[in-house]
């Protein structure tokens, strides 16, 4: 076991699977001797060398467009998008050819690749470097998209994701980066891709959440404890596919849903959960399904950031009107 | 089009960092309009039957063309891009490249695919709606068309670097109409073959219309090879008319990539004779006298009369041809409409290679409602 932080445990199953699979390469912008802007891949030039860790030209959409041809070809590229703000250029390719090229052609071309790209704000960035796409994402067949929330779960899902065999898009919260060390056995033990994580478990109210947004919903469940309000928290942190199981499973037992997101409200994924809640669980809602999210606004520069960014206080907010709805 | 050699010179001057550039883009022809010698007739050409090979392909892609029109026009298969005028580019490349080379076309090169043994009932699956047509059982790692131009450039990248990285002698062969080369990813995938000194060669189908949009409104460069500068990289026109000369350009290209000395980007000059595709109808924005000026350089009469001028060819063995040709197509095409449809499940085979639990259940309820259920 080694403390390790959020960046330091993607850095780590990076050389993981590049040890294990000769297949594995990595490529993107200063992602060589600079070790990426967040020193992601710090040290995998070294170890590897520059035919399997490559520094791309100033380039998104062809970085993706690249590692279809290497994947079709059999290699297992991890693509750093250096902010996720960048990686809208990437999503034609993402969508009109990562996901679809084993349905195109009935089986005959695959495309096991994962596009790495840090999301999310709160970190004082220049303008587009905070943005929160998962539901871009998400929206598209054939993808699969995680966005992991502590060192450990980073770890094994990367590692699920460079050997899974579709594409996998790989969004990190990078004000977790750094924020939090943890234990995590660098064991090469991989998470499942389609299930969620139930960090505490309650009997009154179901707070989702996934990337940096988990801490918020975590500080809440602490605060609510203090009043007798029992929260489970889930980390979705396997977005797509969606595990419905685990979050209708919860709001059978407690009757009250809370979702909590960083990206805008209107068509986030917060929506998704609510509709198949709605639509699984009726039955059992004791309240409206809530959503504490970003406004429908732009993401705003940095000295009005915190005005955007959904905090505790929406959340407890939220959960007491659940709790004293009747 | 007259087979000639163009050659401008342009010195640009640097400020501190004296540099010459030079823009030197030939073009290369064998035969002119009329199938006289006008070039040098690379090695290949000395052979007759490797001659009537490219004279067969693409007269095959032409009756298949027809065909496939002809079906369209009747109901019995969908939007189709033909490639009339343009089939010396798809056959002359495809002829150019080995088996394990890989093919990454846009849409409009049948011929070329037909040589490297995607089967004309395959074609005719995939322009008659049926991802079945993707399935090569020929060329399997072959890419299927691309319909977003020229976004499937930078594939042609990534598999090259999948050779060099491996060390193999192979290359990635890309071809993309004049309108791709106004986009991004094109210049984006050109640049980073340059860097990367990929084991690929580009080929641009100039057919001098993009839909509705002339070579002139395209770009004010002068030549589309011209772009391979500004990449670092050789860019050279060759008259796509000319099958033999598509060949040899690409023979050459190819043997640089094999030699690790990185990619090229070939020009190939053609007149698009069709309409865009089954649904446009060019007389909206183009002349006839327009096209009717361009047929007589048309590429397959320019191989025929030359194969007639040196007795290798008569009306008989052409006569002989066209029925082999239609007899051919005509049996694919056949197979293609006894064909059924796959079932409603496939539209969600292939989607991953383990469906999740939610497309499971959209599965079996598409199956239910396709059975008259709920």
């Amino acid at each position: 076991m080694t403390e390790l932080s959020l960046v330091q445990a993607v850095n780590t199953a990076l050389k993981r699977a590049m040890s294990e699979d000769m297949h594995v390469l990595v490529l993107g912008e200063d992602i060589g001797i600079e070790g990426g802007v967040f020193r992601a891949t710090e040290g995998l030039l070294q170890l590897y060398g520059d035919q399997r860790v490559l520094d791309t030209p100033l380039a998104e959409a062809s970085i993706a467009g690249v590692s279809i041809g290497l994947a079709v070809q059999g290699f297992r590229p991890v693509a750093e998008i250096q902010f996720a703000g960048f990686a809208y250029a990437c999503i034609d390719q993402m969508l009109n050819h990562a996901s679809r090229l084993r349905a195109r052609t009935r089986g005959r071309l695959t495309c096991p690749m994962v596009l790495r790209a840090p999301a999310g704000g709160g970190i004082k960035a220049p303008e587009h470097h905070s943005e929160s796409p998962e539901a871009m994402f998400t929206h598209i067949p054939g993808l699969k998209v995680v966005m992991p929330s502590s060192p450990a779960r980073a770890y094994g899902l990367l590692l699920s994701a460079i050997r899974d065999p579709d594409p996998v898009v790989f969004l990190e919260p990078t004000r977790l980066y750094r924020a939090v060390r943890e234990d995590v056995s660098d064991d090469g033990a991989d998470m499942p891709l389609d299930q969620c994580f139930t960090l505490r478990s309650g009997r009154d109210v179901t707070i989702v959440a996934w990337g940096a947004m988990i801490n918020e919903a975590l500080e809440a469940a602490d605060q609510l404890a203090a009043e007798n309000i029992e929260a489970e928290v889930i980390d979705v942190a396997t977005l797509k596919p969606l595990d419905s199981a685990a979050i209708l499973g919860s709001v059978g037992r407690t009757g009250r849903l809370v979702i909590v997101h960083e990206a805008p409200m209107t068509c986030g994924y917060g929506a998704e959960i609510a509709a198949r809640v709605a639509g699984g669980a009726i039955t059992s809602l004791l309240a409206p399904i809530e959503r504490v999210t970003g406004y429908d606004t732009m993401m705003p520069y940095p000295r009005t950031e915190a005005h955007y960014m959904p905090g505790v206080g929406g959340i407890l907010a939220a959960v007491r009107r659940t709790m004293a709805f009747t | 089009m007259a087979p000639l050699r163009i050659r401008a010179i342009l010195i640009i001057q640097k400020g501190l960092a004296m540099a010459d550039a030079k823009i030197d883009i030939s073009l290369t022809g064998v035969l002119d309009a009329d199938g006289k010698v006008v070039g040098v007739m690379p090695e290949f050409a000395r052979e007759p039957a490797e001659l009537l090979r490219l004279y067969r392909a693409l007269v095959l892609t032409r009756t298949f063309d027809t065909k496939a029109i002809a079906l369209q026009r009747t109901g019995r298969l969908g939007t189709y891009a033909s490639s009339l005028g343009q089939e010396a580019i798809s056959v002359g490349v495809a002829a150019a490249m080995q088996p394990s080379d890989v093919f990454v076309p846009s849409f409009r090169e049948h011929g070329a695919q037909l040589w490297r043994g995607v089967t004309l009932k395959e074609l005719f699956l995939y322009w008659g709606g049926d991802e079945r047509g993707n399935d090569f059982a020929g060329p399997r790692e072959d890419f299927p068309n691309c319909v977003p131009v020229g976004s499937h450039v930078p594939h042609a990248v990534g598999v090259a670097l999948a050779f060099r990285l491996r060390g193999e002698k192979r290359a990635a062969v890309c071809v993309f109409g004049d309108g791709a080369t106004s986009k991004g990813d094109v210049a984006e995938a050109l640049n980073m073959a340059g860097v990367w000194k990929a084991p690929a060669v580009f080929v641009i189908n100039n057919n001098a219309w993009a839909i509705s949009v002339p070579r002139e409104k395209q770009s004010a460069a002068a030549t589309l090879a011209q772009k391979a500068i500004a990449a670092g990289i050789p860019g050279e026109q060759v008259d796509g008319n000319d099958v033999i000369a598509v060949r040899a350009v690409t023979e050459r290209a190819l043997a640089r990539a094999r030699q690790g000395l990185g990619p090229t980007l070939i020009e190939a000059v053609t007149y698009r004779l069709c309409d865009h595709t089954t649904s446009d109808d060019a007389s909206r924005y183009r002349d006839d006298a327009e096209v009717s000026r361009h047929w007589p350089a048309e590429p397959v009469v320019r191989l025929r009369n030359y194969l007639t001028h040196s007795d290798l060819w008569d009306k008989d063995k052409e006569e002989a041809l066209l029925q082999e040709c239609g007899r051919a197509v005509e049996q694919a095409a056949d197979d293609y409409l006894t064909t059924p449809p796959q079932p409603p499940s496939a539209i969600f085979d292939h989607i991953y290679a383990e469906a999740p639990a939610e497309l499971v259940e959209q599965r079996e309820a598409a199956i239910a409602q396709a059975q008259g259920g709920e």
